[in-house]
């Protein structure tokens, strides 16, 4: 436990999350001074999202740390995080109920977009991001940041269930890979 | 002006892939589902879900009789009874010492349970209390051995030996617990002219040996001549030498970091920790363990 003792949970752990944007990760230089808006908002997100999986109730007082910084934004910054943490939380060796994969999906002119890019996020159109845990089919985390239509809210929520298997194939293979090797190198 | 060095990035290659397929050993990533029988004990790095047992961990099954534990390749410490651990002092409370040692909590080390310098053995009044800083401060590090384990997970530590106590010159390098052979003794004192502590925590302290072994009464005297330049050179190649095998992912024992401290001679020492060197010297100290079996 790090900081105040008194923010320390007596029956699970505390997950603090802090996520952060380089200064020439846009197109325009910037500076960001810590806790501006958007980027607490998305503190938040990550923090939700990953109360949701890590079973935080085996390690009581004890406190997991996610730092995530953004070095090129190119669009999907919250799912980009989300993937590279649940990596990260993975090789860590923190036990999770299940990969946590996340994509956005958009829609636009009648069709339904997943994993949109800087150009597709700028335009304005409505925009969902999605975390779900692939193998049980849950959500992690749903937001949506414009209003849309009730009859499209299920094709636009498809793209990016689809997306997300798409991503938890990738990591996977990546984890599996790695495991092996690992394994293998160690063995007895 | 002298000749720089350049390096372009490369993609690493896989080790082992194709020594893989014989391995028998079931691997699992989080969310897997280990068995659907329910006649299993859930163990460590599994979960119930809906009738199954899930794993949470990427990492390999390890199975006892009825009990399921997957085991992660990457974890922090967990401490278990005689453990011999070197840790970091964090913070001087009434009666203990709160130490860093690689674990989830912080272990403690209770002023009751280590040795008084000098030796003399007799209850810990007041007075010793408010000397507790001079034994030992924040940032010290100390070897010691696991008393005991609480119900949350976190370590008591003793010092009631003369094994163990501060550290004094040295070079602590830090690595997974999971990569650290569990043996008889931790301490070796290397035939290149060097001592390591092996901590079960994965932390690694390399230090001079030491010349008479008995001076050290509690070991709270701490050695501070220069250490000559030879050692330093010995201790700086073991360090490059252990970085080198725990990147290749070889267990840490007495004689792989001797073999592979053999192996590095013809190298410099800043050169071992060059990728393509590191790869060499610890598939030639691979070689020599394999040939030491037989």
């Amino acid at each position: 436990m790090r900081g105040s003792r008194s923010k320390a949970l007596h029956d699970r752990a505390l997950v603090n999350c802090q996520y952060s944007m380089a200064t020439f990760s846009t197109g325009e230089r910037k500076r960001r001074p810590h806790g501006d808006r958007k980027s607490s908002e998305m503190t938040l997100h990550l923090k939700q999202t990953f109360e949701a999986a890590i079973l935080t109730q085996l390690y009581p007082r004890s406190q997991i740390d996610i730092y995530v910084q953004i070095l090129q934004a190119d669009g999907g910054n919250y799912c980009a995080c989300v993937n590279a943490a649940t990596l990260a939380v993975i090789d860590a060796g923190i036990p999770m109920q299940d990969y946590v994969c996340a994509s956005s999906a958009g829609f636009v002119e009648d069709t339904a977009l997943a994993d949109l890019n800087y150009v597709e996020e700028a335009a304005g159109g409505p925009q969902v991001a999605l975390a779900l845990l692939p193998k049980s089919d849950q959500i992690a985390l749903l937001e949506m940041n414009a209003r849309l239509h009730e009859d499209h809210l299920e094709c636009v929520l498809d793209a990016a269930t689809a997306a997300c298997r798409a991503v938890h194939a990738v990591l996977d293979q990546v984890v599996r890979d790695h495991v092996r090797e690992v394994a293998t190198l160690l063995g007895e | 002006m002298a000749a720089m060095e350049v390096r372009l990035p490369v993609a690493r290659k896989l080790v082992g892939q194709d020594l893989a397929r014989g391995s028998g050993r079931d691997l699992v990533a989080p969310g897997d589902t280990i068995t659907t029988d329910t006649g299993y004990m859930r163990g460590h790095g599994t979960y119930m879900g809906e009738e199954k047992l899930v794993a949470s961990v990427a990492g390999a099954v390890e199975r006892v009789n009825k009990l399921i534990c997957v085991k992660a390749l990457k974890t922090r410490y967990n401490g278990e009874v005689g453990d011999i651990v070197v840790g970091r002092i964090t913070e001087v409370q009434q009666k203990r010492w709160k130490v860093e040692t690689n674990s989830r909590l912080d272990s403690v080390l209770l002023l009751s349970s280590m040795n008084l310098p000098g030796g003399e053995l007799r209850r810990r009044s007041a007075e010793d209390e408010l000397a507790m800083r001079d034994y030992l401060q924040e940032g010290d590090l100390i070897s010691a051995e696991v008393q005991s384990v609480f119900s949350d997970g976190a370590v008591s530590l003793h010092t009631r030996s003369l094994k163990y106590g501060k550290l004094g010159q040295g070079v602590l390098v830090q690595v997974s617990p999971s990569l650290v052979k569990r043996q008889k003794t931790h301490f070796h004192d290397l035939p290149c002219g060097a001592s390591v502590i092996l901590g079960n925590n994965g932390f690694i302290w390399i230090y001079p040996t030491p010349e008479q072994k008995d001076e050290e009464a509690g070991g709270f005297i701490t050695n501070l001549e220069p250490v000559s330049l030879g050692d330093r050179e010995v201790i700086s190649r073991l360090r490059n030498c252990i970085m080198a095998l725990v990147t290749q992912k070889l267990m840490l024992y007495d004689t792989s970091i001797l073999y592979c401290y053999e192996a590095s001679l013809s190298h410099q020492i800043k050169d071992i920790l060059k990728p393509e060197v590191m790869e060499e010297i610890v598939l030639e100290t691979r070689q020599r363990l394999l040939e030491l079996e037989g």
